[in-house]
C-alpha cells in the first residue's frame, strides 16, 4: 500500500497518468484501431521534445528569469549546417554530428557571453541572439532543403518492436542527465543556485561557471535535436524549430519542474512530452482543428503553473 | 568623507548634457535619426510625403504593441503573448467587428434566413474585444496574487490567443470594418498621417503615464513596490490596471494593423512579441525598476520598422532583416552598458 | 491606563517575542506634544522593534497602544498610524529611485492629485526642503536615482515632515544623520528643535550621543527589550549614557588575565583592510585565533566578511587570504538555507567534492557526514533526510554551523549567527567553536552580542565602515567597545 502511495506522491506521475488517459480516450474513439501506431508516433515526436526540454529544464532550474529562447534558431542552424556539410554522404555522418555539436557550443558561448558581458536578462540575450542564428541559417543555405544521408535518415526513423531507436538513445541520455542532476557536483550546484543564488555562492559554488556550463548544455542539446530532427524529417527546414520554443517550456512546466528554480524532474519530461503529443493526436482523431488544440495546450500550461504555485522571488 | 551637498550645484551645462542620464535618453532618438538619414542617402525619393507615409505606416501598429509591452514592463513583468493577442484582435476585427457573429467563417451555411440583427451587429465584436482587455486585467491579478512568473503565464496565454484567433478566423480573410480602414487611410496635409498618429500616441501615453498622479503611482510600484504598498496603495489594483492598459493598447495595435492590411490573418502578428520587447528596450525602457519611456517606446518601434526598410533599400535579402534586428538590439544594449559603466565610474 | 490627551502616543507594557528572543519585554513609553525623545541602546536593545510597533508594521504580542488618550491596540496598522500623523524615516530608504522628487512626495500624499498636482507636489517638497536644509540644491524634477545618498536622505526626511491633509504629529527619525555631513546634520537638528517648539513631536535614534544629548528633551535608554533609564537630556553625559547602555558590571578579569596571544609565531591566515580605512589599521587573523568584529550593526562588519569571502564588488579594500574559507550565515533565509533540500544536503553542500566516490556523490558518505554532525553539534531531528525547514531556527543555524565546520575550511567566517537563537543552543555552539579553535581553526566572528566578545582573542570595533578600535582580549571591556561604537560628535 505504502509503495503505491509513494509512487503517487512523485510529481511526475500525473503527466504519465494524463498521457495514458488521453491515449485511452483516443483509442476508444477509434475502437482500438491504430493504438500501437499512435504510441510509436508519440514516442517518435516526444523524443525530439525531450532532447530540447532536457536542456531547457536545466536552464529553468537555475532560477527565476533563466530561460533559453534561442532553441528554435539553434536547431535550425545546426540542422542546416550539418545537412549541408554531410551532403547526403553516409561517410560524413560522424563529421556532421560533430559540426552540429560545434554549432551548439558556439551558440552557448554567444548566449552566455551576452548574459555576462551585457548584463542583460537571459530572456533578452537569447532572444536577440536567436535573430542572429536564424539569419545565419538562412544565409548559409538560402533556404534550400538538402536531404540527410540515407543511413542517418534510416536510423532516425527506424523502430524496434514499435519503439523508435532514437527514443531508446534519448531515454539513455535522460537517465544520464537524471544521474548528473542528483549525483554530481554540477547537478547539485544547479539546483542550489536555483534555490538561492546568493547562498550557493557563499557556500563556495562557482555560480558563473555553473551557469555558463548550463547554457552551453542547453544549446548543445538544441543542436543535437536539430541534427536528428532534420534527419527524421527529410532535411532541415527553416521553420523546423518554431514549435519547440513553446513546446520546450511547456514540457518542462507540465513535467513538474519548478519554474521558480531549484527543482528539476527528468521523468516528468517524458510524461509531459507524450501527453502533449497525445492531446494533439486525440483532438485530430476527434476531428477538432488546430484552434482547439492550441487553446487547450495554453489552458493546460496556465492551469498547471497556477496550480503549481508561486516563486520565492520576483521575476 | 561626504562633501557638503551644496558644493556641486554649479555643474556646467556641458557636464549636464553629457551626463549618462541625458545620453541614455538621447540614444533612441539618435538611432532613429541615423537610420532615417541613411535611408534618405540611399533612396532620396523617400523624402517625399508618399515616401514617408510608406516608411512609417507599419510602425503605427508596432508602436501601439510596444506601448502595450511597456505597460507590462513597467510593473516588472514581461508579456510573451502580445503578438498572439494582436493576431486575435485582428481576427475578431476582420469578422465580428465587421459583420457580427454571422461573419464567423465557422458558422457559414448554418445561419437562419433571414439573419436576425442580433447575429449581424458588430456589438458582439466590441464585447469580445472588451472581454480580451478583461482577461488581461485578470492575468495581472493572477500573476500578483499567486506570485507567478509572468514569462510562463503569458507563454501559455500565447497558445490561448493563437487558438482563439484560429477558431475565429481559420484561414486568412474577412474584412476590416469601414471605420477602422477610414482611420488608417486618413490623409493629413503636409505630414503623413502615420507620423501624426505616432506623435499623438507618444504624447497621449506620455501624458497618461508620466504626467498624471496615478501614472506616478504605477511607475512607483515598479521602482519600489514595498514603499508604494506601505504608503497605502493597492499593488493588486496597480497590476490589474497596467495589464488592462496593455490589453487596451494591444487591441489598438490589432485594429491599426487590420486597417492597414484590410483583410484578417490570425498569424499576421506573430513577430510582434519580439518586436514589442525590442522596441521598448530600444526606447530606453528597462526590464525591472519601473524605468519606462512612452516616447522612447514609440521611437524604438519606428526605428525597428525603418531598419527593415533600410535593409530593403540596401537590397539585402529580406531574410536578413530579423538578424539585423537582433544585431541592432545587441548593439543598443551594449551601448547602454558602456554608458552605465561610465556612470558607475563617476 | 491609556494616557492623557497630551500623549501623542503612549505604550504600556508592550511586549514582542520572536521565538525565544524577547525583542520587547514590557516597554512603557509616552511621547507628548512639543517634545523630542532621544532613544539609545546597543544592538538588540529593541529600538527597531519598538519603531516597527509604533509605525504599525509589527503587531505587539501584549500591551496597550494609545493615541491621544484613546486605546487603539486592536487593529493598529500602518493606516492607523498614518491617519494619526505618525511618520517614519527608516534607515533603509523608502523612496522610488525611478521617480522624481515631486513624484515621490505624491506617493506618500494621496491628496496630491488632480489638475496641477505636479506643481503642488513640487512646491510642497521643495518648500519643506528649504525649511529644513536651506541651500540643499535639489530640484523637484530631479530623479531620485540620480541623487547622492545624502540628498536622498534629505528628500526622505523632508517628505516625512511635509503636510497635506493630516499634520505630522510625531516623526520618528532612525539614524537620520548617518549619511549626512556635519553641516547638514546640524541643519536637521536645528529644524527638529523648531518643529518641537511649534508643538510637534519627535523620536530621535542615533549612535552620535552628542547629537542626542544636545537635541532631545528626554532620553530613554533601552537594553534587552526594556527601558533601563529615562532622564531629561541635560541629565546625561556621554559617559553616563554609555554606562546606562552597558550591562550590570560582570567583569571577566580572570578571562582577561589568562589571555595568551596566538600572534607570536607564524603568518596570519587573513589580512584585510576595509575600503574606507584611512589609517594603517587592518584586520589580522592567525591560526587558532577567534577574532571578533564588534560595533553597531550595519557599520561595515558584514561588508568586511563578504570582502574576505571575495563576494564584494571590486575595490572593497585589500584582502589577503591563505587556505580555504567557509561562512556561517546569520541571515539564514537569504544567505544560508536551501529551502527545498534535506538537512543532510544542506550540511553537505560545502563539502561535495570530498563526498564523491569516483565521479558521483556517494549518498552513504553524505548521510554519514550529516549523521556525524547531527550528533556532534546536537541537531534535534529524528532523521537527517527531513527537510531543513522542519527544524527550528536554532537547529537550522546548527546545520549551517555543521556545513562550515564539516568542510575543509581553515578559516570560518561568522555573520552574527546567534541572532535569535536560544540560550541552550548558544552555549553548545560556543563550546564547539572554542574546541575547533584549539584544533587550529581560525574564526572571524561578527557579533552584535556583547557577551560573545568574551570568547574572542582579539576584537575589532567598526564604525562608519572603518576599524576604530583594535582590542586584544587582555584589554577588552564592554565600556571600551561602547565608547568606540558611539562617536562623540561628527568630525
Amino acid at each position: 500500500m505504502s509503495s503505491i502511495r509513494q509512487i503517487f506522491e512523485k510529481p511526475w506521475i500525473w503527466a504519465f497518468v494524463a498521457a495514458i488517459g488521453v491515449w485511452i480516450a483516443t483509442i476508444t474513439f477509434t475502437q482500438g484501431q491504430g493504438a500501437g501506431g499512435v504510441l510509436t508516433a508519440a514516442f517518435s515526436f516526444a523524443t525530439f521534445s525531450v532532447i530540447v526540454a532536457l536542456g531547457q529544464m536545466m536552464v529553468i532550474t537555475l532560477g527565476p528569469g533563466n530561460v533559453d529562447l534561442s532553441i528554435p534558431a539553434t536547431m535550425t542552424l545546426a540542422g542546416t549546417v550539418a545537412t549541408k556539410v554531410m551532403a547526403t554522404q553516409d561517410s560524413m555522418i560522424i563529421f556532421g554530428l560533430l559540426v552540429a555539436l560545434g554549432v551548439g557550443l558556439g551558440v552557448g558561448l554567444v548566449n552566455y557571453g551576452l548574459i555576462r558581458l551585457l548584463r542583460i536578462p537571459p530572456i533578452i540575450a537569447t532572444l536577440s541572439s536567436s535573430f542572429l542564428f536564424q539569419s545565419a541559417a538562412i544565409w548559409y543555405n538560402r533556404g534550400l532543403r538538402i536531404k540527410p544521408p540515407p543511413l542517418l535518415a534510416d536510423f532516425a526513423t527506424s523502430t524496434v518492436w514499435g519503439v523508435p531507436v532514437l527514443a531508446i538513445f534519448i531515454i539513455v541520455l535522460s537517465v544520464a542527465i537524471h544521474i548528473a542532476l542528483h549525483r554530481t557536483v554540477y547537478g547539485r550546484s544547479v539546483t542550489a543556485i536555483g534555490q538561492n543564488m546568493r547562498a550557493a555562492s557563499l557556500a563556495g559554488i562557482n555560480v558563473n561557471r555553473v551557469r555558463f556550463l548550463t547554457y552551453i548544455l542547453c544549446a548543445v542539446f538544441a543542436a543535437l535535436n536539430g541534427f536528428f530532427f532534420s534527419a527524421f524529417s527529410g532535411g532541415a527546414a527553416l521553420n523546423m524549430g518554431q514549435t519547440y520554443l513553446l513546446n520546450s517550456i511547456a514540457v518542462v512546466v507540465i513535467g513538474g519542474t519548478s519554474v521558480a528554480g531549484g527543482f528539476a524532474n527528468v521523468p516528468g519530461l517524458w510524461g509531459a512530452a507524450l501527453f502533449l503529443f497525445l492531446v494533439e493526436a486525440m483532438l485530430n482523431t476527434y476531428g477538432l482543428g488546430a484552434g482547439i488544440r492550441l487553446l487547450l495546450t495554453g489552458l493546460i500550461i496556465v492551469g498547471v503553473i497556477t496550480a503549481a504555485g508561486g516563486q520565492k522571488t520576483a521575476r | 568623507m561626504s562633501h557638503a551637498p551644496t558644493a556641486d550645484t554649479g555643474e556646467s551645462l556641458f557636464a549636464r548634457l553629457t551626463s549618462p542620464r541625458v545620453l541614455r535618453s538621447i540614444l533612441p532618438a539618435f538611432s532613429l535619426v541615423v537610420i532615417l538619414l541613411a535611408i534618405f542617402y540611399l533612396q532620396p525619393r523617400a523624402m517625399s510625403p508618399i515616401g514617408l507615409k510608406l516608411l512609417f505606416n507599419l510602425s503605427v501598429p508596432i508602436a501601439l504593441a510596444t506601448i502595450a509591452q511597456m505597460f507590462v514592463l513597467c510593473v516588472n513583468d514581461l508579456d510573451l503573448s502580445i503578438g498572439a493577442y494582436v493576431g486575435f484582435v485582428v481576427a475578431v476585427g476582420a469578422t465580428m467587428l465587421d459583420g457580427g457573429i454571422a461573419a464567423l467563417p465557422a458558422l457559414e451555411g448554418m445561419l437562419p434566413d433571414p439573419v436576425p440583427w442580433i447575429l449581424t451587429t458588430p456589438i458582439s465584436g466590441v464585447i469580445v474585444l472588451a472581454a480580451g482587455i478583461g482577461v488581461y486585467a485578470l492575468l495581472g491579478a493572477l500573476i500578483y496574487i499567486r506570485d507567478l512568473p509572468s514569462i510562463v503565464v503569458t507563454l501559455g496565454m500565447s497558445f490561448v490567443w493563437a487558438g482563439l484567433a484560429v477558431l475565429v478566423l481559420p484561414t486568412p480573410g474577412g474584412s476590416a470594418p469601414a471605420f477602422v480602414r477610414a482611420v488608417m487611410t486618413l490623409s493629413t496635409p503636409v505630414v503623413p498621417f502615420a507620423i501624426v498618429a505616432l506623435v499623438i500616441i507618444a504624447i497621449v501615453v506620455h501624458f497618461g503615464l508620466m504626467r498624471t498622479a496615478y501614472g506616478a503611482v504605477i511607475r512607483g510600484a515598479g521602482g519600489n513596490p514595498r514603499s508604494v504598498a506601505r504608503a497605502g496603495w493597492s499593488l493588486l489594483k496597480i497590476k490589474m490596471v497596467s495589464f488592462a492598459l496593455a490589453g487596451f493598447f494591444g487591441m489598438l495595435a490589432g485594429l491599426a494593423l487590420l486597417g492597414l492590411t484590410t483583410a484578417g490573418d490570425a498569424n499576421i502578428a506573430v513577430r510582434y512579441t519580439l518586436l514589442s520587447i525590442a522596441g521598448a528596450i530600444l526606447g530606453g525602457s528597462e526590464f525591472v525598476g519601473g524605468r519606462v519611456s512612452p516616447i522612447g517606446a514609440v521611437i524604438g518601434a519606428a526605428t525597428l520598422t525603418l531598419a527593415n526598410s533600410f535593409l530593403t533599400f540596401l537590397k539585402l535579402n529580406p531574410d536578413f532583416q530579423i538578424g539585423a534586428q537582433g544585431a541592432i538590439l545587441i548593439i543598443i544594449l551594449a551601448l547602454r552598458v558602456l554608458i552605465n559603466r561610465a556612470e558607475a565610474r563617476r | 491606563m491609556s494616557g492623557t490627551p497630551e500623549n501623542i502616543v503612549r505604550l504600556d507594557g508592550v511586549e514582542k517575542h520572536f521565538g525565544a528572543v524577547r525583542a520587547l519585554d514590557g516597554v512603557d513609553l509616552a511621547v507628548n506634544a512639543g517634545e523630542c525623545v532621544g532613544l539609545v541602546g546597543h544592538n538588540g536593545a529593541g529600538k527597531s522593534t519598538l519603531m516597527n510597533v509604533l509605525s504599525g508594521t509589527t503587531a505587539p504580542g501584549a500591551g496597550v497602544i494609545s493615541l491621544r488618550g484613546v486605546d487603539v491596540t486592536r487593529g493598529y496598522s500602518v493606516a492607523t498610524a498614518t491617519t494619526a500623523g505618525i511618520r517614519c524615516v527608516f534607515q533603509e530608504l523608502s523612496l522610488c529611485p525611478n521617480l522624481t522628487v515631486a513624484e515621490n512626495a505624491r506617493i506618500m500624499h494621496s491628496a496630491l492629485s488632480g489638475f496641477g498636482w505636479r506643481r503642488r507636489a513640487g512646491a510642497l517638497i521643495i518648500d519643506q526642503l528649504d525649511r529644513i536644509f536651506p541651500g540643499h540644491g535639489i530640484a523637484a524634477g530631479d530623479n531620485v536615482g540620480d541623487l547622492s545618498i545624502a540628498r536622498r536622505q534629505m528628500v526622505e526626511i523632508a517628505r516625512a515632515f511635509s503636510v497635506t491633509d493630516t499634520a505630522a504629529a510625531l516623526v520618528i527619525l532612525d539614524e537620520p544623520t548617518s549619511s549626512l555631513d556635519a553641516h547638514v546634520a546640524a541643519q536637521l537638528l536645528a529644524f527638529v528643535r523648531d518643529f518641537v517648539a511649534a508643538g510637534g513631536s519627535c523620536i530621535l535614534i542615533s549612535h552620535l550621543l552628542g547629537e542626542i544629548i544636545d537635541t532631545a528633551d528626554r532620553i530613554i535608554v533601552m537594553r534587552d527589550g526594556k527601558v533601563v533609564a529615562e532622564r531629561a537630556g541635560s541629565g546625561f553625559t556621554r559617559d553616563s549614557l554609555v554606562a546606562a547602555m552597558g550591562s550590570v558590571a560582570k567583569d571577566d578579569a580572570a578571562g582577561r588575565a589568562a589571555f595568551a596571544s596566538k600572534r607570536e609565531s607564524g603568518a596570519p591566515r587573513v589580512r584585510a583592510k576595509p575600503k574606507a580605512q584611512t589609517d594603517g589599521r587592518d584586520l589580522v587573523a592567525h591560526p587558532g585565533e577567534i577574532v571578533g568584529l564588534a560595533g553597531l550593526d550595519g557599520h561595515g562588519q558584514k561588508a568586511m566578511l563578504l570582502a574576505i569571502m571575495g563576494e564584494g564588488e571590486t575595490g572593497q579594500g585589500d584582502v589577503t587570504v591563505t587556505g580555504p574559507l567557509a561562512l556561517v550565515a546569520g541571515d539564514r533565509q537569504n544567505d544560508g538555507i536551501f529551502p527545498l533540500w534535506s538537512i543532510a544536503r544542506n550540511t553537505g553542500i560545502r563539502s561535495l567534492r570530498a563526498l564523491r566516490t569516483g565521479f558521483l556523490i556517494d549518498r552513504k558518505k553524505e548521510d554519514a557526514l550529516a549523521e556525524e554532525w547531527r550528533e556532534r553539534i546536537g541537531i534535534r531531528t529524528p532523521d537527517v533526510h527531513n527537510n531543513i525547514l522542519s527544524l527550528s531556527g536554532g537547529n537550522q543555524q546548527k546545520a549551517l554551523f555543521a556545513r562550515a565546520l564539516a568542510s575543509d575550511a581553515e578559516t570560518v567566517l561568522m555573520d552574527d549567527p546567534m541572532r535569535g537563537v536560544d540560550v541552550g543552543t548558544k552555549q553548545e555552539v560556543y563550546g564547539m567553536i572554542r574546541e575547533e579553535a584549539k584544533g587550529g581553526r581560525t574564526f572571524i566572528w561578527y557579533t552584535t552580542e556583547m557577551d560573545e566578545l568574551d570568547h574572542c582573542d582579539h576584537v575589532y570595533v567598526f564604525r562608519d565602515g572603518r576599524i576604530v578600535a583594535d582590542l586584544p582580549r587582555s584589554e577588552l571591556t564592554e565600556e571600551k567597545v561602547l565608547h568606540s561604537s558611539f562617536e562623540e560628535a561628527k568630525s
